[in-house]
């Protein structure tokens, strides 16, 4: 019989996205342009670790209306980041077409 | 006005019921049927029966049609096409007025449209291929109790497809092992795990059971994992007041999602569910069981797209719509056309898809597609590219098969379905470079690399028995 490798104690994940590993500022950037194709206006919120689980977030700023620069944007989570060690941060992409989020992630983990 | 006089005897159909300069009103039902007639009997004539059996019109003439404003009751047919490539059948175009339909009843339209007529003897065979229901009468139905974005924002999941899984074998667990096998799932990154449809009620595992165990499950894996989950319980019942009884008990329990049969449940039973689900904040899974008893014959029976339509109407959140690349049948343009149809507020006429006719569904929420059936890590690629985000796709023995387990099928098909999303984001052909995509993620997830090696040879590749009618 081929060796059966046990599963580890249940993680705390963070819904899209945080199966693969962390994501490098270049895949951001690509991810923020393909937001931003779609016609969607980047948001930043963040949080501590502990009150994750809520739907809301402290949202940094407003969201970015009409923004068409990724490194305005990526400048932007760099600053919530700073402005807020320890937190986790997520991008969002509000769609006011659907009146949904068309994407949300996280680009700060917890701790990092 | 001039009064018509009542002479009693046969006529023909197309003297009342082929109206071939008659334009149809936006606020007609309007139907395509697929007719093939016995030998002998001309198109028009065939086309008419069909009108008048399936609206006003019997095999004779009777004096109380004289008691009443026949000609604006009566349906119509008002087109005739040629099958492309099919010099047996043929298309008849019908257009019913609005008042033929109880108002929000799915129900009354299906008994009038798929009633007597289909056992008509001057037809060998009848399929009704598509129906454009008028915004008037849209309007009149419920529709699906939550809508997709309303799902996103509750689940809180946004930018990527839904992940589920059918636990097996589908009869015959227990509802504590039950429980366990939906445990490992969730915490291994599934966001849902469902009934199999054929689980009601049975001696081994009481409904009851099952909703406790399945729901310590939900709830312990949503704490660990910090995700929102959901297992689909299936509420479909012998009778309405036992469907409505665990319902009530899912929402107790808090369970975000329940599910029901339509077909076999029936559309009177689905349209209460919904509604009840609506006023409950339920999410509503809906099965398809007996469709392709309906819809897989290309002769007689119903399309699918009719089926999708029905349901929309008559509400659900989730309804299957088949895979493309899986186990069971279905064309890759008919299913693009059935998921727009499920999904999106207008879909234009468009032939290469088999969509017969405008579809204005104005503020009526859209149906979740679901692809479900013989699907394994191989064929997230292509199931990103054909379903896009709004959708879930669903890995029952692609989970549960894992040489490894549950938690690590879930894993590996959460990575697969992260790393394709993140590809496709990236700009990257995500089908044709899958192999690429999915090898490169398998560096990072052993779970991955064990699931590609078990399913790397696992194709269906048959003919579709259902074909879009194309020269």
């Amino acid at each position: 019989m081929d060796e059966i490798k046990p599963y580890k104690a249940t993680e705390r994940k963070g819904e899209t996205f945080s199966y693969l590993p962390p994501f490098t500022p270049e895949k951001i950037r690509k991810h923020i342009a393909y937001m931003i194709a779609q016609g969607w206006s980047p948001a930043i919120e963040h949080t501590e670790p502990e009150k994750s689980y809520s739907n809301f977030w402290y949202l940094w700023k407003l969201p970015f209306f009409g923004e068409k620069s990724v490194e305005k944007v990526m400048a932007e989570i760099e600053a919530c980041h700073r402005g807020n060690l320890g937190h986790v941060v997520r991008l969002t992409g509000f769609d006011n077409y659907t009146q949904c989020r068309g994407t949300a992630f996280i680009v700060h983990r917890s701790g990092r | 006005m001039p009064q018509k006089t009542y002479k009693a005897g046969v006529k023909d159909y197309r003297e009342n019921y082929w109206t071939p300069d008659y334009t149809p009103l936006d606020t007609d039902l309007l139907a395509c049927f697929k007719i093939v007639p016995q030998a002998g009997v001309p198109r028009e004539e065939i086309a008419a029966a069909v009108a008048a059996e399936s609206s006003t019109g019997t095999w004779t003439t009777v004096w109380t049609d004289m008691l009443t404003d026949i000609d604006y009751y009566k349906g119509r047919a008002y087109r005739i096409e040629p099958v492309p490539g099919d010099n047996t059948a043929f298309y008849a175009f019908v257009a019913y007025p609005i008042d033929l339909f109880e108002e929000g009843s799915v129900v009354n339209v299906l008994t009038s449209l798929v009633g007597n007529v289909f056992g008509f003897k001057a037809l060998r065979s009848l399929r009704l291929e598509d129906l454009r229901f008028p915004i008037a009468y849209v309007m009149t139905c419920g529709g699906p109790p939550n809508g997709i974005q309303v799902e996103r924002d509750r689940l809180n999941k946004y930018g990527r497809a839904f992940l589920g899984c059918t636990i097996k074998p589908k009869l015959g667990l227990s509802a504590k092992n039950y429980g366990m096998a939906v445990y490992e799932c969730l915490r291994g990154g599934l966001d849902f795990t469902k009934d199999d449809e054929n689980v009601n009620s049975q001696p081994f595992m009481r409904w009851r059971h099952r909703f406790e165990f399945v729901m310590e499950a939900v709830l312990k894996a949503q704490a660990e994992t910090g995700e929102r989950k959901g297992h689909y319980l299936n509420v479909t019942a012998a009778t309405p007041e036992e469907m409505y009884k665990r319902a009530e008990f899912a929402k107790e329990l808090g369970a975000p999602i329940i599910m029901h049969d339509y077909l076999t449940g029936g559309l009177c039973a689905n349209t209460g569910l919904a509604n009840w689900c609506r006023d409950n904040g339920m999410l509503l899974h809906i099965h398809r069981a007996m469709h392709a008893v309906l819809d897989r014959n290309p002769y007689h029976g119903i399309h699918f797209r009719v089926l999708v339509k029905c349901l929309r109407l008559s509400g659900g959140d989730h309804l299957h719509s088949g895979t493309v690349v899986g186990k069971l049948e279905g064309d890759r343009n008919a299913t693009l056309g059935w998921i727009d149809t499920m999904r999106e507020s207008f879909i234009p006429e468009n032939r290469a898809r088999g969509l017969f006719f405008d579809q204005d569904w104005g503020s009526m929420p859209g149906v979740m597609p679901v692809a479900s059936g013989g699907i394994h890590v191989w064929h997230i690629p292509a199931l990103v590219n054909i379903f896009g985000d709004d959708s879930c796709l669903q890995f029952g023995g692609g989970t549960l098969g894992h040489p490894w387990g549950n938690a690590a099928g879930a894993t590996a098909n959460r990575v697969a379905l992260e790393a394709c999303t993140d590809a496709r984001n990236q700009g990257r052909q995500i089908e044709r470079e899958g192999k690429e995509v999915l090898t490169e993620a398998a560096q990072h997830s052993p779970e991955l690399k064990i699931a590609m090696e078990t399913w790397k040879e696992v194709k269906f590749e048959f003919d579709t028995v259902d074909k879009l009618d194309v020269g």
